[in-house]
């Protein structure tokens, strides 16, 4: 068996470890690039989300590798995800390639059929082995987490972001690399140790929130590095979402207690947002409150273009914008999204939270 | 008297006379939208966003159309109607994108209407009207008898559309026998049409597709003269359960109809950014390849979309349907 998956940003690195700590043979398709896309993009139904359509084109270029079998996650609604996996199988088999595909299902619709699916996977490993090789799997999501936290938040401030850029891809890789968990904890102390040392601004930059869908917030592929762009224009952004709080509500059944920012904002959606929309909807509205009460400088929302639960959350930002008077910003991405016109949007936006900002300095 | 207003538009086209009779038993007045128009449109593009899909706009420009007239506007945040599926994440959100975009509503009656993992489709509508009702009433006893009243309209209905009625006329109160004389038998095309309700009955929206296609000589099959059983029975046949009620809904007709060996082609009018509908689409289209005989036509219908370059496209469809019978 030859497994893949497809890409989410830095999600590569946590599966790959995971696998083959199960003994699989693991066929990662290459980093998503503009031939993914085009692949993917004519592969897929026209108004399916942008994801979507990435993980079709991941599949087909893992699939030119030799892989055989594919690991994706489903899903129960409303959001479309949790059909994603039916409708791409329905187009590999039109397309006479024969992969597999392994769904696994969250575990609350049925425990059962989880362990069932991941005792075909990994054959007659034992539990403990199983359960060794998830918790070096969490060590580096968690790592991956603890750097880009660090990236974020020095990009803006250090007098060469492109240096500390390359740190954090070294970083990156070596946390790939790394075959026990001592060495993770080591790339992450040096990266952190030599990124703190560089010499910073003395001004303090705007701060900006991210919030939105999962995969175009932490697929830098997808949102045509918005991070990057925001930091180097010097804004310090926050995310909303983390690699390992994903992981931890949706693949670990939300076992552990994990800390960030923005953990306890969804309980802010009301009275904007009084129902679960599916997806990311709730959490959006919630942390864009969330943001707006902590004085950020502004909030951007990122979302496949047609993402049903991310249109309602914009759909009542108006209010919330009015209340707070904050400056919301959203982006649809897909295919189609220019490069240009995402940077011309984006400075117009700091502009103006620029202004903003000044105007109620003057107030006070 | 009170005055409950409901915008003719998405479940206006499933639920109406279960509303209806409940609030007048209740002793309410109901008052409907008009007809969908151009400036009801209108409003509703201009006050959503562009990406919303295009019923949820036109949902928009109807409850501004009533919403001056009423004291309450009836807006149920509509979840699940049956376990476990879902309608759409724009419906659960429905009162609160209303809320947020538009000033000066009367007061908006958002009861929730779920059925859970394990209600069902009837208990789901006597709960939400349990709670509406304690609004207006304290007598229980009347919130129960017209909760009765309500359901059995509903059932009314239902029955009517099973007969084969065409699902406006079984929204007015027309006898059965009059409608059923009505339906021309003599036309010599047959199609299945597959389609959301709020789409295919709003005579705008759809730029008449019914009577156009009449007036070419074909007569229509709706999903709605298909017993839930029947759908429910063929969606079944899925890999994975949908957990989209009206995908379900589409899904479950297309395979119905591909069986039916009465019919000439099928139609399926979706309208733009209709989300669920991108993969449930691409699923239908997918199988139809499977029956050859079959002829299937999409048509996407958005607020741009001209009513001539549709009547071309039917044109063009029902000729080629007729060449084929030829050969
Ligand atoms: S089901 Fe489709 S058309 Fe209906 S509200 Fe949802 S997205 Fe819009």
């Amino acid at each position: 068996m030859k497994i893949t998956y497809p890409h989410m940003g830095h999600l590569y690195i946590v599966i790959r470890a995971l696998l083959t700590n199960l003994g699989l043979d693991v066929v990662l398709p290459p980093a998503t690039s503009r031939r993914t896309v085009e692949l993917g993009v004519r592969h897929s139904p026209e108004f399916a989300c942008f994801p979507f359509k990435l993980n079709m084109g991941n599949y087909l270029e893992a699939k030119e590798m030799g892989a055989d079998t594919i690991l994706m996650a489903g899903g129960v609604g409303p959001c479309r995800f949790g059909y994603y996996a039916q409708v791409q199988q329905q187009i590999l088999k039109d397309l006479g390639i024969e992969m597999e595909m392994v769904v696994l299902e969250p575990p609350d619709v049925s425990f059962r059929e989880v362990k069932d699916k991941i005792r075909y996977l990994i054959g007659d490993l034992s539990w403990w082995q199983v359960i060794k090789a998830t918790r070096f799997a969490w060590c580096k999501a968690r790592a991956i987490d603890t750097v880009e936290e660090k990236l974020l938040y020095l990009r803006p401030r250090v007098i060469e972001p492109h240096k500390l850029e390359r740190y954090f891809r070294e970083a990156l890789q070596e946390i790939d690399t790394a075959d026990n968990r001592r060495a993770v904890q080591q790339v992450v102390r040096s990266f952190l140790k030599k990124s703190e040392m560089m010499p910073q601004h003395s001004r303090e930059p705007l701060r900006v929130g991210l919030v939105g869908e999962i995969f175009t917030v932490l697929e830098p592929f997808a949102n045509y590095d918005l991070e990057k762009r925001l930091g180097l224009l010097g804004v310090d952004v926050t995310r909303s979402i983390w690699l390992s709080a994903w992981i931890n509500e949706h693949l670990l059944g939300g076992l552990l207690r994990i800390r960030h920012e923005c953990v306890h904002d969804k309980r802010l959606a009301a009275p904007y947002l009084n129902s679960f929309v599916g997806g990311h909807g709730k959490e959006t509205v919630g942390c864009t409150v969330g943001f707006a009460q902590r004085d950020y400088d502004g909030v951007i929302q990122l979302a496949p273009l047609t993402c049903m639960p991310e249109i309602v959350a914009h759909s009542v930002f108006p209010a919330i914008s009015k209340d707070y008077e904050i400056p919301l910003l959203t982006f649809y991405l897909d295919e189609l999204s220019g490069e240009a016109g995402i940077q011309t949007r984006l400075e117009a936006f700091i502009d103006l939270i620029a202004a903003y900002s000044r105007n109620k300095e003057g107030v006070l | 008297m009170v005055k409950i207003g409901i915008p003719r538009a998405l479940f206006y086209y499933y639920y109406y006379p279960l509303w209806r009779a409940f609030f007048n038993s209740l002793g309410l007045e109901v008052i409907l939208s008009p007809q969908t128009n151009k400036a009801i449109l209108d409003d509703g593009i201009k006050t959503t966003l562009s990406e919303a899909c295009l019923p949820v706009k036109v949902f928009f420009g109807h409850a501004m159309a009533v919403a001056e007239q009423v004291d309450y506007l009836f807006v149920p945040r509509i979840t699940r109607v049956e376990p476990k599926a879902y309608i759409c994440p724009k419906f659960m959100g429905l009162p609160d994108m209303l809320r947020a975009r538009l000033q000066n509503l009367p007061v908006l009656i958002d009861t929730v209407v779920d059925a859970g993992r394990e209600g069902d489709s009837i208990q789901c509508w006597e709960d939400c009207f349990q709670e509406v009702g304690s609004i207006f009433t304290r007598d229980k006893q009347l919130v129960d008898s017209s909760i009765k009243a309500a359901l059995q309209a509903q059932g009314q209905f239902k029955k009517r559309l099973n007969e084969g009625m065409l699902l406006p006329q079984a929204l007015e109160d027309i006898d059965v026998a009059e409608v059923a004389a009505a339906l021309q038998p003599h036309l010599t095309l047959k199609i299945g049409l597959i389609g959301h309700p709020y789409n295919l009955y709003d005579p705008y929206i759809s730029m008449n597709l019914i009577k156009k296609l009449y007036t070419l000589g074909v007569s229509v099959v709706t999903p709605e003269s298909l017993t839930d059983n029947e759908i429910e029975d063929k969606s079944n046949k899925l890999p994975k359960r949908l957990f989209w009620t009206l995908g379900k809904r589409m899904i479950g007709s297309a395979l119905n109809f591909y069986q039916n060996r009465r019919l000439d082609g099928l139609i399926y009018l979706t309208s733009f950014g209709c989300g669920p509908e991108a993969l449930v689409e691409e699923m239908v289209a997918r199988w139809a390849k499977q029956r050859d005989d079959l002829p299937l036509m999409m048509l996407t219908i958005d607020e741009h979309t001209g009513e001539a370059g549709m009547l071309t496209r039917l044109e063009a469809f029902t000729e080629m349907i007729k060449r084929r019978h030829k050969v």
